[in-house]
């Protein structure tokens, strides 16, 4: 009873046994249940995102959101899908239609495929595999080929630069996000994500804080939010990638993106705020699902709050944000995170949490030190004064300065 | 035949036929593409066959990272899409002789390899490949040395990709 959703696996096991099916069958049987209620249950919640994101989004902008279907217009999102399945389905003059109808299910899925590894309860895992965490970073590249493909087949200018700019940002950042996922590996001695779960009695936020910010930014780039959202920013590429896209097929790339920002949030949530651990969690797994998702759906807040407080960032800021502050700390932390464990051998527990804390801690200040002298450093750079026009021009020789000079003269 | 067998044929022809539509097909983005249901086609063999971290490497490494990179440089060369040239050039009887033998090499080795005729070993319980791998890459009487000349050997290119970019004043 503490533990439905295994004793119906169990039932159906049984069942399937019992009427003559062979082993193997019953087991493809059973993974392809799970398969299929995993993504029903994601995706149902992926309806329910659409509410919840803009009615957040109207909260951070002083208005009241949708609230004319239903009570609080929760009905908004049904009558959303109804437009978009009804809409024309437009393909654009020039597109490669195979790649261009397959580029919205591929990132979609890329999405989903990610669910196969988060850990729900101790019992309710799609997959424990022994890679979990690189099989993260795996699944998040064919994302990527996704949005070039959408990008490619488009014959569109505007979504051709939407994709070179995905490449640059999300290749980038992906550079960060792997080294800090590896410091929760580092900490749990496992790749398994079910593992670093079950290692956490301490959260990891606690011990690798430093860690998880850094996963945090570079997850928001990963989803290309604002401040990262170069990749469809409306100002200067119109919709980026997905510009020629009507219809469900817009749908599709809107819903993934939806779902990968609460996809994010449970990764972190898993990686660094303990999963499914909550009171009572032992007694009745269950409730692992409900601590998970409270979980991911702060995470998803703190997401939101950031993309509707923040401007976007410009481009070369984007890089050099990235090249030379993000990276760099990541690989300091794993760096000082493997040595000060190796150090930390004997010490166990309470005391391991406080001095990890405390060298996360000097990490942040050792940074803020070298931030802080790098922008006194460009502060006097800017400040110099600089002559608007050149020098030189009065000493050059008739015929030789500018183009209306030698017209005049 | 056994569900593992239907599943190997069904891979195995995919990855086949998608590694003949890269070099047959005239769009070179299309390709490209075909490439990565290749590479992903031989991650899934890595399943097959235990080996879960090689397989999502193959993922990383390949479709993650090298297939990118040449969709990109693809797509930065004007034009270089829709414009097919000629299929063949001067050196195609070379290609192929260097193919076939290729081919032949490796297909030698693999036959001389006592365990061809041997069956795969099922899933151990509380083995741990990647725990293995891990401890392999870095023991003395193992892989230390390929390990460690590996590691130079990309620092020296890092190196030598900022040395390239460098902006001299």
């Amino acid at each position: 009873m503490s533990d439905p959703i295994t004793s119906i696996g169990n039932w159906i096991e049984n069942l399937l046994v019992s009427l003559g099916t062979s082993p193997g069958l019953t087991v493809l049987i059973l993974t392809a249940l799970g398969v299929l209620v995993v993504i029903s249950f994601v995706l149902v919640l992926d309806i329910l995102l659409v509410w919840v994101e803009r009615k957040i989004v109207a909260r951070f902008q002083d208005r009241l959101g949708p609230n004319r279907v239903g009570p609080f217009g929760l009905i908004q999102p049904i009558a959303d899908v109804i437009k978009l399945i009804i809409k024309e389905d437009t393909i654009p003059a020039g597109a490669d239609k195979v790649v261009f109808n397959l580029a919205p299910v591929i990132a979609l899925v890329a999405v989903l495929l990610i669910w196969a590894v988060v850990p729900f309860t101790p019992t309710l895992v799609g997959a424990d595999i022994s890679v979990g965490v690189l099989y993260i970073v795996a699944v998040g590249g064919i994302g990527t080929v996704a949005i070039i493909m959408a990008g490619w087949a488009s014959n569109n200018k505007f979504a051709l630069l939407g994709a070179f700019r995905t490449v640059a940002q999300i290749v980038s950042y992906e550079i960060p996000l792997v080294i800090a996922l590896l410091v929760p590996v580092l900490l749990a001695r496992t790749m398994s994500v079910q593992g670093i779960v079950a290692n956490q009695e301490i959260w990891y936020i606690v011990t690798a804080p430093v860690a998880a910010a850094i996963l945090l930014i570079s997850g928001i780039a990963e989803i290309g939010r604002t401040p990262f959202d170069l990749l469809e920013a409306e100002s200067e590429i119109v919709a980026g990638f997905h510009i020629e896209y009507s219809g469900m097929k817009f749908g599709l790339f809107y819903a993934g993106e939806l779902l990968h920002a609460l996809t994010i949030g449970a990764l972190f949530s898993t990686l660094f705020l303990g999963g499914w651990r909550g009171p009572f969690v032992d007694q009745f797994p269950i409730l692992g699902i409900f601590y998970l998702f409270i979980k991911a759906f702060f995470v998803y807040f703190l997401i939101m709050w950031i993309r509707y407080t923040l401007p976007r960032i410009r481009i070369d800021h984007m890089l050099n944000f990235n090249w030379k502050f993000l990276t760099p700390l990541a690989i300091v932390v794993l760096m000082i995170t493997a040595i000060t464990d190796k150090l930390l051998e004997n010490v166990s527990g309470f005391g391991y949490t406080v001095i990890m804390l405390g060298v996360n801690i000097l990490i942040v200040w050792i940074t803020l030190i070298i931030l802080r002298s790098y922008s006194s450093r460009e502060r006097e750079k800017v400040g110099e004064p600089r002559p608007v026009a050149n020098v030189d021009v009065s000493n050059t020789a008739p015929g030789e300065g500018t183009p209306s000079t030698s017209s005049t003269g | 035949m056994t569900i593992d067998q239907i599943l190997f044929i069904l891979v195995a022809a995919a990855t086949l036929g998608a590694a003949l539509l890269v070099v047959t097909s005239r769009n070179l983005i299309h390709a490209a593409l075909w490439l990565i249901v290749s590479l992903f086609g031989i991650s899934i063999f890595y399943v097959f066959l235990n080996a879960g971290f090689l397989a999502v490497v193959q993922v990383v490494v390949y479709i993650g990272a090298i297939a990118i990179l040449m969709i990109f440089a693809i797509m930065l060369t004007r034009r270089v899409a829709d414009t097919p040239g000629p299929r063949f050039n001067s050196n195609w009887i070379w290609a192929v002789l260097i193919s076939v033998v290729l081919f032949g090499t490796i297909s030698w080795i693999i036959s001389s390899w006592p365990g061809i005729n041997g069956t795969k070993p099922g899933l151990v319980e509380a083995f741990d490949p990647v725990q293995k791998l891990g401890v392999a890459l870095v023991s003395p009487e193992a892989y230390v040395i390929p390990f460690e000349l590996a590691s130079v050997l990309l620092l020296a290119a890092l190196i030598g990709a900022i040395i390239v970019a460098w902006e001299r004043e």
